[in-house]
């Protein structure tokens, strides 16, 4: 009795919010955005023995206007941050950040003149994944991880991100 | 018309940035623009002391890890003074040579894959899956393993390091022979290198270049065999030379200087004589940990290194190794207290490149990319 | 070689060197600067010795050391001969307020970025380089990294002391 006899079985229900979530993390677009040691664990992750194209980001697109995740993995000095900034604007929304390694995170092992004390300084991150470098495995669940907070958010309340430079 | 090959860029390989003044599609003037990942790696080690520099030079050149390690360890051994046993002699040059092959895997995946073949990045990556085996059962990490200290190893090789060291060995063997099927005689790869990016032998010595970009040249100079460091001068091996000093020549050079490393290592592995994993010098070197627990002596010297460090004599060296890319030099200085007055690395990546205009004015726009990729740079080493 | 060496220098340089250092079997001379560009000249025109390797330029800082007092700069060039597989250094020393030094770009290409990168990390002007200007830091940087009075510029960690609000530097 009710409404669940009177449709028939082939059409599902959902809310939009859950079907854009879901399309939207399985096909997230990474930024090749390798500068440091951090790059050749990401590279060796998209490599064949730890495969990352089956989690949906098989293309890693060159240009920051049709890529959706930039991860940031190494280190980030006084003289590329500009340089980051600017390639984070040109991102269309929805955008994430994962600051990769702990350079990306926090400065990491240098902590001098030249260097960036954490990339948050810069753009707002979504993920931090520690360690020197951080092994695929690690990279994988950081990045399945933020595939669970993308599953899972809001429409249209997206938090406005504010970054301090 | 300028082109700006900015920091941010598939085929540079790190963050460098080319400017480039095009006539058509002829290069007219290139500039290369360094310094976007410069890190202060020098002005650090003032601040620090001696053993605990060395998990900096890991993160220099970030593909050839140990190879740094070794140019400092042995700078530094030479300003003290002290000789290791040769066990460790042998083991260094096993695993420097096992690095070096691992550097010129990925120097393969990448270069190939700029130029054109895209999956040979894969298979360059997937070889060294059996090198990093290696890595991490001597010393737990990946890559950045900090396995040499002054005066000898961190610990002892593992059990299982001969079996590991050999699976290795022929796994890349059976690569290397892929790789030679793939790419040697392809038409595609022949004609986007043969005569691309050429120097000749006089302007290479002018320009201070070192490494294969010299030996693709013709000129014999390798370190390795004019002034042999760490027991080079037991092992039996060749120097691989071109003959025109084309993109092609240098290919070949690698893809032979890879096969030489891997007989060095079997030699290493044939060879290895017993003996201490460290040199027993107190006050310098960290006693075994089995002493610490039961001697005072070595408990006291060992909590007085740790702690407060050791003081070498005034003076300044240099040590040159052959790292992969070429010359790699540690000049320093000491005045005499616990920390370096000055360390100063010698780059090769970075003299290197500063011959990059040379190569590629009055080419094509697509030869730049060879180019760069034929030099074989690391952004971490040109602006350390 | 090192008899060769000491017979080329008292030959044709005797005023030129101050003084003579052999340590860990690692020669080098101490010179005057102003006979530097024609000592560089005939080490590069002389055939039986074969110095046509440059291989780096390096510059030291003494601030607050004893050595001080002959020169707060210390550049140490490192040559090569390929012939004889011999390599030795020449170290020149030039004062604080005004370090100036002629550039030998003109007889090695090599010294083109090696000097540049001198002048920006240590400050020491090359007269005569054809493109003296910044090549590591950024632009806005003011001052000269690698001396011993420019601070290094470290950051304390920030605690957070067991609260949960985000520390102060990044709000």
């Amino acid at each position: 009795m009710g409404l669940e006899e009177k449709i028939p079985d082939s059409i599902a229900l959902t809310t939009l919010e859950k079907m854009v979530g879901w399309a939207r993390k399985r096909s997230m677009w990474p930024l090749g955005f390798g500068l440091a040691c951090c790059a050749i664990e990401m590279m060796s992750t998209f490599m064949s023995h730890y495969d990352l194209a089956r989690f949906g980001m098989e293309v890693m697109r060159p240009s920051p206007r049709q890529a959706d995740l930039m991860i940031v993995s190494g280190r980030v000095s006084t003289k590329m941050a500009p340089v980051l900034k600017r390639l984070y604007d040109q991102m269309p929304n929805p955008k994430w950040v994962i600051a990769m390694g702990a350079c990306a995170s926090c400065g990491g092992v240098f902590n001098n003149y030249a260097i960036v004390q954490g990339v948050d300084r810069v753009v707002p991150v979504d993920m931090y994944i520690p360690g020197c470098p951080p092994r695929p495995e690690q990279l994988i669940e950081g990045i399945l991880k933020l595939h669970a907070k993308v599953e899972k958010e809001r429409l249209f309340e997206r938090k406005e991100t504010k970054s301090k430079k | 018309m300028n082109l700006n090959m900015g920091p941010q860029h598939p085929a540079t390989h790190g963050v460098l940035r080319v400017e480039l003044e095009l006539d058509g599609e002829t290069v007219v003037k290139a500039t290369p623009h360094v310094g976007y990942l410069h890190t202060g790696i020098e002005k650090t080690a003032e601040s620090k002391l001696y053993y605990k520099v060395i998990p900096m030079t890991d993160r220099m050149d970030y593909l050839a890890p140990m190879s740094n390690n070794l140019g400092y360890c042995l700078a530094v051994e030479k300003l003290l003074g002290i000789e290791v046993p040769e066990k460790v002699e042998f083991a260094r040059v096993c695993l420097t040579e096992l690095t070096r092959v691992k550097s010129h895997l990925v120097w393969v995946g990448t270069h190939a894959m700029d130029i054109g073949a895209l999956s040979m990045s894969l298979y360059g990556f997937r070889e060294r899956e059996s090198i990093i085996d290696v890595y991490e059962a001597v010393s737990g990490q990946r890559m950045m393993s900090t396995y040499f200290r002054i005066g000898g190893l961190a610990k002892e090789l593992p059990d299982d390091f001969d079996r590991l060291v050999r699976k290795a060995v022929k796994d890349v063997r059976g690569g290397l022979v892929d790789y030679e099927r793939l790419l040697n005689d392809n038409m595609i790869f022949r004609g986007r290198t043969i005569n691309v990016a050429k120097i000749s032998a006089e302007d290479a010595i002018n320009f201070g270049l070192t490494g294969p970009i010299l030996r693709g040249s013709g000129i014999n100079y390798d370190i390795r065999k004019t002034n042999p460091y760490s027991g080079y001068e037991k092992f039996d091996f060749e120097v691989p030379l071109g003959r025109n000093g084309d993109v092609y020549d240098r290919f070949l050079v690698r893809c032979e200087e890879m096969k030489q490393s891997l007989r060095i290592v079997e030699q290493a592995l044939d060879g290895m004589p017993e003996g201490p994993y460290r040199a027993h010098v107190p006050g310098v070197v960290l006693p075994p940990k089995e002493d610490v627990l039961s001697k005072m002596e070595s408990l006291i010297f060992h909590f007085k290194i740790i702690t407060e460090g050791f003081k070498p004599p005034r003076g300044a060296v240099y040590q040159a190794i052959e790292a992969p890319k070429g010359e790699l030099g540690f000049y320093i200085s000491s005045d005499g207290s616990t920390r370096p007055h000055r360390m100063r690395v010698r780059p090769p990546s970075f003299v290197n490149l500063s011959a990059l205009p040379k190569l590629v004015e009055g080419g094509l726009v697509a030869d730049v990319i060879a180019a760069i990729g034929s030099i074989d740079i690391v952004l971490g080493e040109v602006d350390r | 070689m090192e008899e060769k060496l000491r017979h080329f220098f008292e030959s044709n340089f005797k005023d030129a060197v101050v003084r003579e250092d052999f340590f860990r079997d690692q020669l080098s001379f101490y010179v005057r600067k102003e006979y530097l560009f024609d000592i560089c000249e005939a080490l590069l025109n002389d055939e039986a010795l074969g110095f046509k390797f440059l291989s780096d330029i390096c510059a030291l800082d003494w601030l607050g050391d004893a050595e001080e007092r002959d020169g707060r700069f210390e550049v140490v060039y490192n040559f090569f001969s390929l012939k004889h597989k011999y390599r030795f250094f020449v170290k020149v020393r030039l004062d604080g307020d005004k370090p100036e030094i002629d550039s030998i770009t003109s007889l090695w290409q090599t010294a083109n970025w090696l000097e540049r990168e001198v002048y920006d990390l240590m400050g020491v002007m090359f007269t005569g380089h054809p493109d003296l200007r910044k090549i590591m830091t950024p632009d806005d940087l003011e001052g000269h990294p690698h001396r011993k009075d420019f601070p290094l510029t470290y950051e304390m960690p920030q605690f957070s002391h067991n609260k949960n609000e985000p520390p102060e530097v990044i709000k």
